[in-house]
């Protein structure tokens, strides 16, 4: 009886010893990288899988290292590598910025506002896993010729930046760009209200006067977008006319009926102009 | 007794079809003025144009398809898209061989009742009484070139396949200027304009919630179309939501709601509004009148006229709207009538008139 308990006893032993010496057979990189080759090392034969976030990867192996491929580790995250009945976790950090995500807003905004413009920029590598070690990135605003730029580095793989509009209205180009990668997207600056609308009379018929403004800008002197609308409001004793009439080429023009003796006024939503009379005593 | 009820039935159908069928068309001639002028409007009512024309006195003049024209409508209008409901005489004014009939026509339109009021000449001929019927001036607009500067606004919407960071064209920014809740008519008006600060087109939508003592809604209402609905850049409209049946006292707040959205949009047609003047129309009500001149070249089938109206400080008292039921032609005066209220028509100070179109041959 004895001698079977310590026969018992020693495959026990000998069972446990076997285990621990194959728990040292799997052995995984300390600093694995998205997109960069892996060695991992396998004592005896088996099944290796490895387990990523969104991936599996399978190999058939004898004793000894077995190389992964760059291409095909792309999750950056917690992996599990099994082999034989044992497991190891390992991590794989993302690899250099290839990639950004740009989120400019807005998409159009008045000329010479502060602040008003931001820029978000998401850093990711090759394989599109956020990279979350700092990273500097470059935001480049430009519109004409002109523009400015920062550097901000980024924070848990996100960058951002405020900007202001330029005077000059037109299309900015606004770029991110990180490592290898940059990306571009177009704010439309847009002219502000009108500043300083003027009318003039430009013509009359036997039963119109033809009012026509001078070309309406803001108070920056960028001319005021086409299809703006320009009301001209004429007062006289048969009472009020007015007609909303849209800047086109960068002037309003209306056709009013012709007095002896009115009053023709000028505005586009709350800004005021100049005021007319026409005819008179 | 089955085949005798088979019979039966048969019989009654036949004579429904025929009751159905059959109009009551009357051309017996008319021994008083407002006879003439309601059996006129009966045959015309019932599409009986040849019946209708027998009451016209001035045959001579007006020819029956100009005459088909006036009842039913040219050019795409709103009078197109009508059916005459009623008619109501009053005879103004009666001799021996002449009257006035004072008819008001109303009219069933796509966008509701629309009411014409004119004041009939009627004459006796050779006995029966007839009517001087008033025949619209056709209106021939020359053959001629407008030169438009054509201004649309297209717009270039992301597409499935852009990176999810690029950013869509933003919707326009407008703005609610004034809003003004007041009581009237045993219910609640609300009432301002708003603005498209934009450099953009929008199409907008305002509407209010009333909530009550407890912060419950109680109601919800959209300006439908007290409003114009597409904004150009710097537009203004005014709008008007109406909440039948409720009190002040019954609401503790107001919640204003609005959409605005980014279309695509066409600059035209300018429509000029000339001459306004409120004054007193044929039946004594206050009414705020005036010409719409389409400045373009193409026909505006439908107007609408919208007329904001202003106490002395400023503020919106009233927002009432009218369509016209005659299309504008281009360069062509068209007078329109809206209604004011005679309870407000002495604190108005100022109004503005706006008006939308409604084109057949463009879709915005």
């Amino acid at each position: 009886m004895r001698r079977l308990i310590f026969i018992i006893m020693a495959i026990a032993v000998c069972w446990f010893a076997e285990e621990c010496a194959r728990a040292a057979e799997l052995q995984v990189p300390a600093n694995a990288v998205a997109g960069q080759p892996l060695t991992i090392t396998v004592s005896g034969g088996g099944t290796l899988y490895l387990i990523g976030p969104g991936q599996v990867i399978k190999r058939e192996v004898k004793s000894g290292s077995v190389e992964i491929k760059g291409e095909e580790l792309r999750g950056a995250g917690r992996w599990i590598a099994t082999a034989g009945g044992q497991s190891q976790v390992f991590w794989v950090k993302p690899g250099k910025p290839e990639n950004l995500s740009f989120l400019a807003r807005p998409s159009r905004v008045p000329v010479a506002r502060p602040n008003v413009m931001s820029g978000v920029a998401f850093v990711f590598d090759k394989y599109n896993n956020l990279v979350i070690d700092p990273t500097p990135v470059n935001f480049n605003l430009s519109v004409g010729g002109t523009g400015s730029a920062r550097t901000v580095t980024s924070h848990e793989g996100v960058a951002w930046t405020n900007s202001s509009s330029a005077a000059k209205a037109g299309a900015a180009n606004f770029v991110a760009s990180a490592g290898g990668a940059e990306v571009k997207r177009v704010v439309q600056q847009v002219a502000a209200d009108p500043c300083r609308l003027t009318m003039r009379v430009a013509g009359r018929t036997a039963d119109r006067i033809i009012v026509e403004t001078e070309p309406v800008r803001d108070c920056s002197g960028n001319p005021v977008p086409d299809g703006t609308i320009v009301t001209f409001i004429q007062t006289d004793k048969t009472g009020k006319s007015t007609v909303d009439s849209r800047i086109k080429k960068g002037i309003a023009h209306a056709e009013l009926p012709a007095s002896d003796n009115a009053t023709i006024t000028v505005a586009a939503g709350v800004v005021l102009g100049n005021e007319l009379h026409v005819g008179g005593r | 007794m089955g085949r005798l009820l088979a019979v039966i039935f048969a019989g009654l159908t036949v004579f429904l079809i025929v009751v159905g069928t059959v109009h009551g068309s009357s051309t017996a001639p008319a021994s008083t003025p407002d006879g003439a002028v309601q059996s006129m409007f009966a045959n015309a009512k019932s599409h009986d144009w040849q019946g209708a024309y027998s009451y016209v006195a001035n045959a001579g003049s007006v020819n029956l398809d100009s005459f088909i024209r006036d009842l039913t409508g040219r050019n795409g209008s709103l009078r197109t898209y009508s059916q005459l409901d009623s008619a109501d005489t009053r005879v103004l004014h009666e001799a021996e061989n002449e009257a006035t009939v004072r008819t008001q026509l109303k009219y069933a339109t796509a966008v509701g009742a629309w009411y014409d009021v004119k004041d009939l000449k009627v004459v006796k001929d050779e006995g029966t009484w007839k009517v001087q019927w008033p025949a619209e001036k056709e209106v021939n607009v020359p053959p001629q070139v407008i030169p438009v500067t054509y201004l649309r606004w297209d717009i270039v919407w992301r597409g499935a396949g852009d990176d999810w960071g690029a950013q869509n064209v933003e919707n326009p920014n407008c703005r609610i200027l004034s809003m003004n809740a007041v009581e009237r008519d045993g219910g609640i008006t609300i009432m301002g304009e708003v603005e498209n600060e934009d450099t953009v087109p929008a199409f907008i939508t305002v509407g209010a919630v009333l909530t009550d003592q407890s912060g419950k809604d109680v109601a919800e209402e959209s300006s439908f179309d007290k409003i114009s609905h597409v904004l150009l850049p710097k537009e203004i409209t005014p709008y008007r939501i109406d909440f039948p049946g409720l009190k002040k006292s019954d609401v503790k707040s107001v919640r204003m709601t609005h959409n605005w959205m980014l279309v695509p949009a066409s600059a035209d047609p300018v429509i000029g509004v000339l001459h306004q003047q409120i004054q007193k129309d044929l039946t004594g009500r206050t009414v705020l009148t005036g010409e719409l001149l389409n400045e373009s070249g193409q026909t505006v089938n439908i107007p609408h006229v919208l007329a904001t109206f202003y106490d002395n400080s400023g503020k919106v008292i009233w927002v009432a709207d009218a369509y016209s039921d005659h299309a504008l032609l281009p360069q062509t005066p068209q007078p329109f009538s809206v209604a004011l209220r005679d309870d407000l028509a002495a604190n108005v100070h100022s109004y503005r008139v706006t008006v939308n179109h409604y084109s057949l041959n463009r879709s915005e």
